[in-house]
């Protein structure tokens, strides 16, 4: 048994392009019209920003419950080249397998029928068979017998599935963050914070602890209930289409962010966004939290003249803090001032839409 | 998204099970299979009481890997509220009813290396569940079971048919009690206790393995959150000239949205403080069930979460 990809289906849609080296990653025009751009406003600052993860806009990002989009093939190709070169990526502690065949159904499911083109599940009871025609799998298995399948539950479904998961526990009224597949993440590290408490992983971020956003968070996640999902985003920047920014690898990627000249900035910036989404599963009762990441290089995203005269107003006043905690402090006058070509002091309309 | 997710239900078969409990089966309306839940999980049963709507959590009994039907037991409370006699006297099978998603707040602590259960009465039904699902997916159980009687005893017969050596009963009219310091002093490190039954015999246990020693996060009790909803109540909105009324069934946020009032929101659940509104006058008392306003926003009462939070009294005015 093995999860040996064959390429070769659907590939006028899906992009052949890199997240490391020779960096190809780009998005198509449509791709950057439907790009999750994050703000709403002129400024940013941290709030619980949860609303329910409803089906959102045809075509938006939150149309199904699990974004595929045309990076998924060489997403999935760059998340195996992480794991063959560093296996403690992906981590389950051995009470959280039940959650895994929780998630794996779930994702299943969902992309079954909202993507019945590119995938397809049949059910005889819980012998199921399962196409993934993008990535070539073709597979039978049982579902809850973990010997049917080449990984365990988690590890099968997240390395078919966009973005970075992690499975909480939910015990002594606090989450425990006792699994991760984590190879796009925004400098943390899932090996350090395998087993630890909401405010434990939580305790690097600065303001908003004060700002009591982390108690009520965890409030309202405590009653999430299964069948109402929630969603919220974060962001950050990173320099280069790179998913894999890892504080295990921070010598390699970290001296990149000195690269950066007026003249290379609109290229090589990225604003990294994630879509973050949050499940109660319903066997073990564990909450899966998806943190689904999106790059949208400067240059691409200036071609919305909203989003260019957003982008610089949100950069320019962003609190010194948080700009220091996304770790952009040192580039963010470089910034501001290539994005200041874009601002032509217009007023902005309410809302993150394109065209709105 | 007041009561959270529901699911439209039918109940299939309503079975007595003594003179004291019944069994009902629900089956989904439309026929797609129930969503899988935990053991230890219960629904929360919407009833219509001839116009007075009642919100009951029952423990989900069956096993949570049969997708086909929930069951549930209820004991009959001749001097409760009304929700167990509503469902003993007009509840029966081809009835079209609105339950809640599962929701777990007794669930197995996953790592324990044996679950410990003491049981009272009609407190065996999540045991039930959590039994089918440690059968399934394997893991080390023993269960206390106290009834009032043998004919009261619900349930046993398949217990003890299935789990002989686990599972071990006691009569109350027969003298028979459990010797829980005995029980306690034999379990291995790293067992968890769980207790569901009477509110005397939940303190009886916890306090005593608290005072044997037991680590309180080993200890486990079931625990009923108190339903969101409540009684219809008025209010009249300063900004938009309008006066509503919430109904049982709706949120305060709901009722200005029917309204069409646009009021803003995000995670409709009391957390992120969109919908903090001001309020201009009251008279009564305002039931507030958010985790937004500080506790002392709470008792100043000059501010609500139209999301969660309600009113019960003689007027409201608020700023919307
Ligand atoms: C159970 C689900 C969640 C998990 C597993 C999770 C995990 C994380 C992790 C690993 C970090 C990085 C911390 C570091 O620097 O090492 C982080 C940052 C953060 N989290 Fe969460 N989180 C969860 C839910 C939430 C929720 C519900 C909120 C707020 C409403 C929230 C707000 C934040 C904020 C504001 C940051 C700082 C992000 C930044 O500025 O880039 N998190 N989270
Ligand atoms: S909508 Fe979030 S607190 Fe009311």
């Amino acid at each position: 048994m093995s999860l040996d990809f064959n390429l070769g289906a659907f590939n006028d849609y899906f992009r052949n392009e890199t997240f490391r080296d020779d960096f190809t990653y780009a998005n198509s025009p449509a791709g950057i019209r439907r790009f999750p751009f994050p703000f709403d406003r002129d400024d940013y600052m941290y709030s619980v920003n949860m609303e329910p993860h409803v089906p959102g806009r045809k075509g938006s990002v939150f149309e199904h419950a699990f974004d595929v989009d045309e990076h998924y093939v060489s997403e999935m190709i760059d998340r195996a080249k992480v794991l063959a070169s560093d296996p403690l990526r992906c981590q389950s502690l051995p009470h959280m397998t039940l959650a895994g065949w929780d998630l794996l159904e779930l994702i299943m499911e969902a992309k079954a029928r909202d993507y019945p083109q590119w995938f397809t599940l049949t059910k005889d009871g819980n012998r199921w068979h399962w196409i993934n025609r993008p990535l070539g799998i073709d597979h039978h298995f049982t579902f809850l017998d973990d010997s049917t399948l080449p990984y365990g539950p988690f590890e099968y479904i997240t390395r078919q599935t966009q973005g970075d998961f992690t499975l909480q526990d939910e015990r002594d009224n606090d989450l425990w963050m006792d699994a991760g597949m984590v190879t796009s993440q925004a400098d943390w590290s899932l090996d350090f914070d395998i087993g630890m408490s909401f405010m434990e992983w939580h305790a690097p971020v600065p303001l908003a602890h004060e700002k009591g956003i982390f108690d009520r968070a965890l409030k309202f996640l405590l009653k999430l209930q299964h069948g109402a999902p929630v969603r919220r985003f974060n962001w950050t920047m990173t320099v280069n289409p790179l998913l894999d920014t890892a504080p295990e690898t921070y010598p390699v990627w970290g001296p990149t962010k000195t690269s950066l000249t007026p003249e290379n900035l609109g290229q090589k910036q990225h604003l990294r966004v994630e879509l973050q989404a949050l499940f109660r599963l319903p066997r073990s009762n564990a909450i899966a939290f998806s943190i689904r990441c999106y790059l949208g290089r400067f240059e691409e995203l200036v071609t919305i003249p909203k989003w260019g005269r957003r982008l610089h107003r949100v950069i320019r006043d962003i609190n010194p803090d948080v700009a220091a905690y996304k770790g952009f402090l040192r580039n963010r006058d470089a910034m501001v001032a290539w994005l200041a070509g874009y601002d032509d002091g217009a007023p902005t309309s309410p809302g993150f839409w394109p065209e709105d | 998204m007041s009561g959270g997710a529901k699911l439209k239900v039918r109940v299939a078969e309503v079975v007595n099970v003594n003179d004291m409990i019944k069994r009902f089966r629900f089956v989904s309306l439309d026929g797609s299979p129930m969503p899988a839940f935990s053991g230890g999980a219960h629904t929360v049963v919407e009833m219509d009481d001839d116009g007075v709507r009642r919100l009951n959590p029952y423990s989900l009994m069956s096993d949570p890997e049969d997708r086909s039907a929930y069951e549930i037991s209820v004991r009959r409370d001749d001097a409760g509220r009304g929700g167990s006699l509503f469902m003993h006297r007009h509840v029966t099978p081809g009835l079209q009813m609105e339950i809640s998603y599962p929701v777990n707040l007794f669930p197995l602590d996953t790592r324990a290396r044996k679950h410990l259960m003491i049981a009272g009465g009609i407190g065996i039904t999540p045991f039930l569940a959590q039994i089918a699902q440690l059968t399934h997916f394997g893991g080390r159980f023993e269960l206390h079971y106290a009834a009032r009687s043998q004919a009261l005893g619900a349930y046993m017969d398949r217990l003890t048919a299935a789990h002989p050596a686990q599972v071990h009963c006691y009569f109350d009219d027969q003298g028979q009690v459990i010797d829980l310091a005995r029980v306690l002093s034999m379990q291995p490190i790293g067992t968890h206790l769980y207790v569901c039954g009477p509110k005397g015999m939940i303190a009886w246990v916890l306090s005593t393995a608290t005072s044997l020693g037991w680590p309180e996060k080993a200890l486990h009790h079931e625990e009923f959150l108190a339903p969101g909803t409540g009684m219809p109540f008025q209010v009249d909105l300063a900004a938009t000239g309008k006066t509503i009324t919430v109904g049982t069934n709706q949120s305060l946020l709901e009722a200005m949205e029917a309204a069409g009032v646009d009021a803003p929101y995000l995670c409709r659940g009391g957390a992120c403080g969109q919908c903090e509104t001001n309020v201009i006058a009251c008279d009564g008392a305002i039931l507030h069930r958010d985790h937004w306003l500080t506790a002392d926003e709470h008792a100043a009462g000059r501010k609500i979460m139209p999301c969660v939070s309600r009113f019960e009294g003689k007027s409201l005015t608020i700023d919307r």
